[in-house]
């Protein structure tokens, strides 16, 4: 046996409280994670869930990267383990895919399913990671656009000159006892003022801060009955800085065709899009507003709820959303206080009669918005045999006008992509 | 303030420290009686966040950072406070002396118990063979050491935290992939020349003069290696000449670092089986008063409990350690017979066995047919989506049972690969062979482990081994991943 006592070490709170030593791992891990969302974020974007849902939300993110791998035996390596005393041949004992046989929580070894997890992230913070490595660049492209929009003030630190109503009495009050102790100090007077003592010079010469200067010049005998009157050196002044942020209003204007031919698979797409457009403008601009514009062969504005799912039918002219999307610019938003952004989602399934009306209303509104889109939704295959307006619009020469084609939900977020950096290499 | 809590510093329990050294005293006089042979013990009260803490870093005290153990204390804090899974009594460390850490919320009796265990688990640290490589005395510093090494690397402007966990990544990745049996010693280059003259030499014929003239090969010294080299970590740290000197050295942390814990790996089942089954006898022996007692039977029952559809090492180890003593004290007139009558006394035969075997070869010897028909041990394989039984401990199947169970615990989990050459075709590639046994790699996770060889090796990183049944070469360079099949 051991010579020498057993140690026994005691439980101390104050350690126990002090040492979180997986901190920086946990950290480090977060950070990982967050990487890996980012490498996958078309995959997650694409994901339904996550499409027109509440910025708080939280959600699921499975998660790829971030595992541990080894060399690690496959499916035809079989196992052994204990049964409950009747066990036969053939007997079924868990489901693959979970760890090992699913009697129990947990299987001894190291079957790679045990590392696969999902991590929740809030909707925001999703949002946040997609857009960092986005840049929108029309916000100050126009002079007159650069509006101070708003304004905030922040406190930072204290200076020794100011005006007199920013005078912080309590820290101007301090300085004043350090400089008669340090004085005192250097002239070796052993007679420091006792704490009570300095504590009633103090209300009287905070009283006198009160007063105003010219009162003060008068009421000399005062001035003499106090040892230490507070000096110029004294004086600190809170510092306030003005925060000022550019004009930051931008309205953004959903166009979708809501005629009979887009049908729900379409519209799930469009909203895919124009979701994306709102949060991204978001979380650039102060203040966005948006509008919602359906369209068939007439276009009315209508509420959010209306235009994902109210559906329409009949046929289709592309003129009329934009005739109406430029009216409520007109109105509303007047490009000199607004960076517009416009996009029309349809199937492009638009009478032939209206293709001229509708060249001339896109030409216009390019003029006019910060950046226009048009997204062409065809599901796959179906683009052989309907009409596009692809065709048409490529006669649009103005560089802040993008189309994009968009077959299936992978392709959301790369044209997403695509329509906000057409619009950087043209700055 | 805290004052009252550093009297009694064991919280809401119905006991304080003096009382646990008291029956500390107890117990190790019953450990002495026994004949168990311990290092000096220490035992560390914690909290469940300390205990969370220790978990994620494998009962260090002191750990080189690295964000895996940062996933590991998330992990394991989400499954406990859910209530998926509780935490342990108890935790020790293979140490000189040893550390333990019991949870402060135990009660009473628990930490009775635990403290048994552990001397259990310390007896078994002090005694059997395969913990002999580990330097017990050194444990705390050596890992105290690496994670000075590792911080200082991480904080070195020229080096920073990206780049040592570019290493780190892969060198954990493949940390097992190293020598199994650390009580074989490894020979080094000029003993492995030796051995391959000699192999190579013609062997001695008395009728040489009727037989055809023997063939003789001769042995390629020039190869690299000589011999076959299982430890990864440590031959591309000696064989690639690119590796700076942290790099080596982060690889010489990771693989020390392996190898203290392979033998915990190795004798899971033995080591949870001794000392459960000491803290039982322990316990039995000092007359606890009745209250205490029932509860010991109601904990003791559900650590070693058997676990359905999986292996409990606790209710596994016990039950042989149990058979081994019942066999060589009390053996029934059958086994006489077959066996012969025991040569040693019940505690000898224990002892010797704790000391000389590891899991693998501790099944083979005494896991018999009896106690795999009692307990029930299957073997099941995946068909399609479920697992389903494939054989029984009956009298055709309990053989394979046996050896499928063998298969599956400590290292025998682990593939084993080992370097062939590291210069392949004379382009630096660096040939691995798997040597497969029946069951094949799973190829998702040999894609990405084999990227990391790769980014070790600096060159292209070959493993030849076989996938459904084919001779397979998994190769990874610069250009990414490809399977080729071999004739």
């Amino acid at each position: 046996m051991a010579t020498g006592d057993t140690i026994f070490r005691e439980y101390r709170p104050s350690d126990a409280e002090r040492s979180d030593r997986s901190a920086g791992d946990r950290l480090r891990h977060r950070q990982k994670v967050r990487e890996s969302i980012r490498e996958n974020i078309a995959d997650i974007i694409a994901e339904e869930s996550i499409i027109g849902k509440d910025r708080d939300r939280v959600i699921k993110v499975p998660l790829r990267g971030i595992k541990e791998y080894r060399f690690v035996y496959g499916e035809n390596s079989p196992g052994a383990a204990q049964g409950d005393g009747d066990s036969q041949p053939g007997q079924v004992v868990g489901k693959s895919g979970k760890d090992g046989p699913g009697k129990g929580d947990e299987r001894a070894g190291d079957r790679p399913g045990v590392d696969y997890y999902e991590t929740d992230v809030t909707l925001e913070e999703l949002i946040d990671i997609m857009f960092e490595d986005l840049e929108l660049p029309n916000l100050e492209r126009r002079a007159l656009r650069e509006i101070q929009s708003d304004y905030s003030t922040k406190r930072k630190g204290y200076r020794k000159v100011g005006i007199r109503v920013r005078l912080d009495k309590r820290r101007t009050a301090r300085q004043r006892v350090m400089r008669v102790l340090a004085a005192q100090r250097r002239n070796g007077a052993g007679t420091a003022p006792s704490a009570e003592e300095l504590e009633a010079d103090d209300d009287a010469a905070l009283d006198e801060l009160d007063e105003t200067p010219s009162a003060n010049v008068g009421s000399i005998p005062a001035l003499k009955r106090r040892r230490h009157p507070f000096h110029q050196d004294d004086l600190r002044y809170k510092h306030i800085e003005v925060d000022t942020r550019e004009e930051s209003n931008a309205a953004v204007i959903c166009i979708m065709d809501t005629s009979g031919s887009m049908d729900t698979m379409k519209k799930y797409l469009a909203r895919s899009f124009f979701f994306l457009l709102y949060q991204f403008i978001s979380t650039r601009y102060r203040n966005v507003e948006i509008v919602f514009i359906a369209h068939h062969t007439e276009a009315n504005e209508v509420t959010e709820e209306e235009f994902f799912h109210k559906g329409e039918s009949g046929g289709t002219f592309i003129s009329s959303g934009y005739a109406r999307a430029l009216q409520i610019i007109a109105e509303r938003y007047h490009p000199s206080l607004w960076n517009v952004y416009a996009f029309h989602c349809s199937d492009g399934d638009n009478f032939d009669s209206d293709n001229p009306a509708a060249l001339k209303a896109a030409e216009e509104l390019a003029e006019i918005c910060n950046l226009f889109g048009y997204g062409e939704i065809k599901p796959l295959g179906s683009r052989y045999y309907e009409s596009s307006m692809l065709n048409v619009f490529r006669r649009i020469q103005a560089p802040n006008f993008h189309t994009v084609l968009i077959e299936r939900k992978e392709d959301i977020w790369p044209s997403f992509k695509a329509f906000l950096a057409k619009d950087r290499i043209k700055e | 303030m805290n004052q009252p809590q550093i009297e009694r510093p064991l919280g809401s329990s119905n006991y304080e420290l003096r009382d646990l050294a008291d029956w500390d005293r107890r117990i190790r006089e019953k450990v002495d009686e026994f004949g168990l042979d311990c290092y000096p013990q220490e035992f560390e009260i914690c909290d469940h966040v300390g205990m969370l803490g220790y978990m994620a870093y494998s009962g260090m005290p002191s750990h080189y950072p690295h964000w895996s153990y940062g996933k590991s204390y998330e992990k394991l804090k989400t499954l406990y406070d859910h209530g998926v899974s509780g935490l342990p009594y108890e935790m020790v460390i293979n140490s000189n002396p040893a550390i333990a850490y019991l949870m402060r919320d135990n009660t009473l009796l628990l930490q009775i118990l635990t403290i048994a265990h552990v001397y259990g688990h310390n007896d078994f640290f002090k005694n059997n063979f395969t913990y002999k490589s580990t330097r017990a005395e050194l444990t705390v510093e050596i890992f105290k050491a690496h994670a000075l090494r590792v911080r200082r690397y991480v904080e070195d402007p020229s080096i920073g935290i990206e780049k040592v966990e570019r290493v780190l990544d892969a060198a954990h990745a493949l940390s097992w992939q190293c020598r199994r049996n650390l009580a074989i010693r490894k020979l080094d280059r000029k003993e492995q020349i030796d051995r391959a003259v000699e192999g190579a030499q013609p062997r001695y014929d008395p009728f040489q003069k009727i037989h055809s003239r023997q063939e003789v090969k001769e042995a390629d010294l020039h190869k690299v290696p000589i011999e076959p080299d299982e430890d990864l970590l440590l031959f591309i740290r000696d064989h690639n000449p690119f590796l700076a000197e942290w790099e080596r050295d982060l690889l010489t942390i990771v693989d020390e670092e392996a190898k203290y814990f392979i033998p915990m790996m190795e004798t899971k089942i033995m080591n949870e089986g001794w000392a459960s089954y000491w803290h039982h006898r322990i316990l039995e022996s000092l007359g606890i008063e009745q209250g205490l007692h029932l509860e010991f039977i109601v904990r003791h029952n559900q650590v070693v409990r058997p676990i359905p559809g999986q292996i409990n090492p606790y209710h596994l180890g016990l039950k042989i350690w149990q058979d081994i003593y019942r066999r060589w004290t009390n053996p029934t007139p059958e086994e006489i017979r077959r066996d012969g009558a025991p040569t040693k006394s019940g505690n000898e035969k224990l002892f010797e066995v704790r000391e000389v075997e590891r899991d693998s070869s501790f099944l083979r010897r005494y896991l018999t047919e009896d106690l795999l028909r009692e307990m029930d041990i299957f073997e099941y394989e995946s068909r399609g989506e479920e697992y389903v039984v494939s054989k029984v401990a009956d009298d055709e199947g309990w053989k394979q049972v046996k050896d499928t169970l063998i298969k599956n615990v400590g290292t025998a989990s682990i593939p084993v690969i080992k370097v062939e050459d590291a210069d392949f075709g004379q382009a630096r590639t660096l040939y691995l062979k798997h040597y497969h046994d029946g069951r094949d790699l799973l190829l998702e996770y040999a894609e990405k482990t084999i990227a990391y060889l790769q980014r070790l090796w600096g060159r292209e990183v070959v493993l030849e081994t076989s996938v459904d049944g084919k001779r397979s070469l998994l190769c990874c360079n610069e250009r990414g991943f490809s399977v080729r099949a071999l004739k």
